[in-house]
């Protein structure tokens, strides 16, 4: 679906004319294709390019490292890509006040180097290579570490955005404790660029440990897994030195893995406590910092390849057995290959499905199904277009779709964000 | 409706002794915790159920009548003051723990449990509810979700709105919704929950609220360290923190407030310029490697005394001393005003001379007690009513807080904006920003009937469409004053 409308010399005239350009097939989300892409380079030209966008009618889809463009249903329309990949600045590090403002488009791989100078990090660790800070605040996305640090919630502490009028505005600060006005932040972390266009972004830091240490099981059924999975969430292990809790269930083999951070003595005692704790379900291993940062790099990343069903289930995390017997079972059933990666910890599991597409919305109905009863969501997170469209990618959302929709449409009256692409077809 | 058959109605949902309507019983509510404003509401319920609750907000939109919701009334900006002739809905009978999850480390309460009994409801497993405003054993989780509470412990465990995991919400038209996945982790949509914690009772009333719970930490050390001021007290936090330590607390209080503490409670504090209380916890061998490096670092900035608490009573001591410093200062003046502001924590130097060069331009005392890693400031104005000094007191302790936007900080850590700073909020926001924030008002309650004249100075108009809902004129009244 192209829009021929777009005002081409407006654009150019804003933003200059080498940073728009004709989109190509690359371009297109789930299949849409865009017109063209637009590049700007400061929260003013940001601002106009949406000014020209609600006055047109456009349709906008966000895009940092286009690491997650297949998320959310196939949008109804897109006009314009607005890329944030020229606004990637470190805007602001103050190492003794633990804070740190960017420009969206800057990515957390090169934040976090820049931050390593300092002994600080940012607690999250999405696995996806090249996300940039608004992409993950968008798609809220997490990593391992999450256990530890929260989601991108518990990190962010201030934002500016621009909306689909070209309204610019800011919520929170850069200070830690603020209650000054509402959270916007908050609102804007997972709403996918269909409220407006996230410029900047500032969050809380934290030390480098000194030290770390990896300790892991295999296991052989995947009914073990949630077992020792509670015997490291309930003993005495603080949750502030257990940094990460994940699992695996692959080629009917299963891993699990915990992740001990913090001062040398403490990593030591506590991971030989953990293997202590463990000793009745197998043998486990443990790795140093450098092994263990090998170990996490693979053991992290999510499990599916293009082309696949990607699932994002949440659980109580008392609930991973059903959990695992759900999509492990139904996908035995429907005759679909199935790889298994989750926080453990926290009560997120991913799947990754490829088979026929007949198994493959059978197997996401029935774990569905069994969410719908036992508390928790399933969430389509990519998958092919012929699959998208037989499914609800989001779920049914719950008794708050309509508070959902009347937030989107004070925000973005006009439907120009990222239309279609959001819960309830938002 | 007039007002006799609002309390007609009423009683019919709540029954007689549910609802308060007697001029002078209705005086016990005319303010929360921040006594300077004052106004009686035409009406007080009592529900006893979130189902009451949603008749009672249903009743107040269909008559187009404002409410406001309130937990313990302990709130210090006017957060739970009352709307002339609107309804007060005091939330302290819902006051049920509705279940406790170890596995999945969940508490479920109503909103008018006292935020401490969550801890104790669950000390036996060996969890406890991390927030602890300094109210804690009068403040209720509610009335702590609506302002994003903090207390000595955030810095480390973060606020309220990192440990509400899930709400049971009445909104504005009577509706309920359930946002936040509670159990469940990353419900799909927007993130409603984090929006609605510390939105200071604007958005809806909380009636279930799940809540997380952590393990208690194998071990905490708790020592407390005096110095010759506040500067040097200073140079000891950012020893601390810089050093890649992350204490559970770390206070700071200057003579003016230990000499009050002293005289009210007399915890033994060593006379000094300044005070550090700080608490470690976490394993054992990390609580213990790190104890002795806050120790060093205090005695590098020239400690003239260094206490540990030997044990828990010690240690509580310590901690009754600091948790009385609000109401300790009646003991050394007539009447003070507190004050909350915050700024990033290599400013504090900086503000704190402000703060004394403000104080001697005034001619008021002040004294600061402040979470000093957090850079969140709770400096005291002292002042006598009786000699006509309040408005000059009112007066400082507004020139401290732009001070401390001046420094890159905010107007509010924990006691929120309310009534009392709407004032000051285009200070630290332009008019762009609060309006974009009011769209969210806009989409949760369009006919601003829950808790208005709070927050904004300035409300936004929703854009609805004029309908057979009529406004109430009292709206009018809540807000008069501070345009």
């Amino acid at each position: 679906m192209q829009t021929q409308n777009v005002p081409t010399e407006e654009l150019q005239n804003i933003v200059g004319e080498e940073h728009v350009r004709q989109a190509f097939a690359d371009d297109a989300v789930d299949g849409v294709e865009p017109s063209f892409v637009v590049e700007p380079g400061t929260i003013e030209e940001t601002s106009e390019v949406m000014k020209l966008v609600s006055r047109e009618g456009l349709a906008v889809s966000p895009r940092g490292g286009g690491t997650k463009m297949g998320l959310g249903n196939p949008p109804g329309q897109v006009d314009l890509i607005l890329s944030t990949a020229r606004m990637d600045q470190l805007l602001e590090h103050v190492p003794g006040d633990q804070i740190v403002r960017t420009q969206a488009g800057l990515k957390l791989q090169d934040l976090q180097e820049k931050l390593a100078e300092s002994d600080q990090m940012l607690g999250m660790d999405p696995p996806e290579e090249g996300a940039t800070i608004g992409g993950i605040v968008a798609a809220n996305a997490s990593g391992p570490r999450r256990l530890r640090y929260g989601t991108v919630r518990d990190l962010i502490i201030g934002i500016k955005v621009v909306l689909a009028d070209g309204t610019v505005a800011k919520a929170g600060g850069k200070v830690v404790k603020n209650v000054a006005g509402y959270d916007l932040s908050k609102l804007f972390t997972g709403s996918l660029g269909t409220l407006g266009i996230i410029a900047e972004a500032n969050f809380r830091l934290h030390p480098v440990r000194e030290s770390a240490r990896t300790v892991f099981l295999e296991v052989e059924d995947p009914t073990q897994i949630p077992s020792v999975a509670q015997a490291l969430t309930h003993s005495s292990f603080s949750q502030f030195v257990l940094d990460a809790l994940e699992m695996r269930w692959e080629n009917d083999r299963g891993v699990i893995a915990a992740l001990f951070e913090g001062i040398e003595p403490a990593v030591e005692a506590q991971s030989s406590a953990a293997t202590e704790a463990l000793r009745s379900h197998g043998e486990t291993s443990v790795l140093g910092r450098d092994d263990g940062d090998e170990f996490w790099k693979s053991f992290a990343r999510r499990p599916w390849a293009t082309g696949d069903v990607a699932l994002k289930i949440g659980a109580p995390p008392s609930d991973l057995a059903a959990v695992l017997d759900s999509v492990v079972g139904a996908a035995e059933r429907a005759g679909v290959e199935v790889r298994i990666s989750g926080h453990a910890g926290t009560g997120v599991t991913f799947a990754g499905l490829s088979g026929e597409d007949d198994g493959l919305v059978e197997v996401v109905e029935e774990v569905r199904e069994i969410r719908l009863r036992r508390g928790g969501s399933v969430v389509v997170q990519a998958a092919p277009l012929a699959v998208k469209e037989r499914l609800e990618v989001w779920g049914s959302g719950g008794d708050y779709l309509g508070l959902t929709r009347r937030v989107k449409e004070k925000f973005d009256p006009g439907y120009n964000m990222n239309p279609g692409r959001f819960l309830g077809g938002i | 409706m007039d007002r006799g058959q609002l309390i007609e109605t009423m009683q019919e949902i709540l029954g007689p002794e549910g609802v308060i309507h007697k001029h002078e019983e209705l005086r016990t509510y005319e303010c929360d915790g921040l006594m300077n404003y004052r106004v009686i509401p035409d009406l007080v319920v009592l529900p006893e159920s979130a189902e009451q609750v949603q008749h009672v907000v249903k009743t107040c939109y269909d008559e187009g009548i404002p409410f406001v919701a309130r937990g313990s009334g302990t709130g210090l900006s006017g957060g739970a003051l009352p709307v002339e002739s609107g309804v007060l809905i005091v939330l302290t009978r819902l006051r049920r723990i509705l279940e406790v999850d170890i596995p999945n480390g969940r508490v479920v309460v109503e909103p008018g449990v006292i935020n401490v009994w969550v801890s104790q409801e669950v000390a036996d497993e060996g969890y406890y509810y991390a927030p602890d405003p300094a109210s804690q054993i009068v403040s209720s989780i509610g009335g702590n979700l609506a302002e994003n509470s903090g207390g000595v412990h955030c810095l480390k465990y973060g606020f309220t709105t990192n440990h509400v995991m899930g709400a049971e919400v009445v909104l504005a038209d009577g509706s309920i919704v359930h946002i936040g996945g509670g159990k469940s982790p990353d419900a799909p949509g927007y993130e409603l929950l984090g929006a609605f914690v510390g939105s200071e009772g604007t958005l809806g009333i909380a009636t279930k609220i799940t809540l997380r719970i952590l393990r208690q930490p194998e071990d905490v050390r708790t020592l407390l360290a005096a110095f010759k001021d506040t500067e040097e007290a200073g140079g000891a936090v950012s020893g601390i923190i810089g050093g890649g330590i992350v204490p559970a607390a770390i206070e700071m209080m200057d003579s003016l407030t230990i000499q009050a503490v002293e005289k009210q409670v007399s915890p033994g504090f060593p006379e000094a310029g300044a005070i550090l209380i700080v608490e470690l916890d976490g394993p054992e061998a990390e609580v213990a490697n790190q104890f002795e490096q806050v120790i060093k670092v205090c005695e590098e900035n020239d400690a003239s005394e260094i206490r540990i608490a030997e044990d828990d009573e010690e240690r509580a001591l310590f901690w009754k001393g600091r948790k009385a410093a609000f109401g300790a200062m009646g003991s050394i003046a007539n009447d003070y005003y507190v004050q909350d502001g915050v700024v990033p924590r290599t400013e504090l130097g900086a503000v704190l001379k402000k703060i004394a060069e403000l104080s001697e331009e005034y001619g008021l005392r002040v004294a600061n007690v402040f979470h000093a890693g957090d850079g969140n400031l709770h400096p005291l104005v002292l002042y006598d009513n009786d000699a006509g000094e309040a408005e000059k007191a009112e007066e400082l302790a507004g020139e401290i807080v732009f001070a401390c936007l001046e420094h890159g900080g905010s107007l509010t850590g924990e006691h929120g904006i309310g009534r009392d700073k709407m004032k000051y909020m285009p200070r630290m926001f332009t008019a762009e920003d609060m309006d974009v924030m009011q769209l969210l008002r806009c989409a949760f309650d369009p006919h601003r009937i829950c808790n208005p004249g709070k927050i904004f100075p300035t409300p936004r108009l929703c854009g609805e469409r004029p309908g057979p809902f009529h406004m109430h004129p009292i709206q009018k009244a809540g807000l008069a004053e501070n345009f």
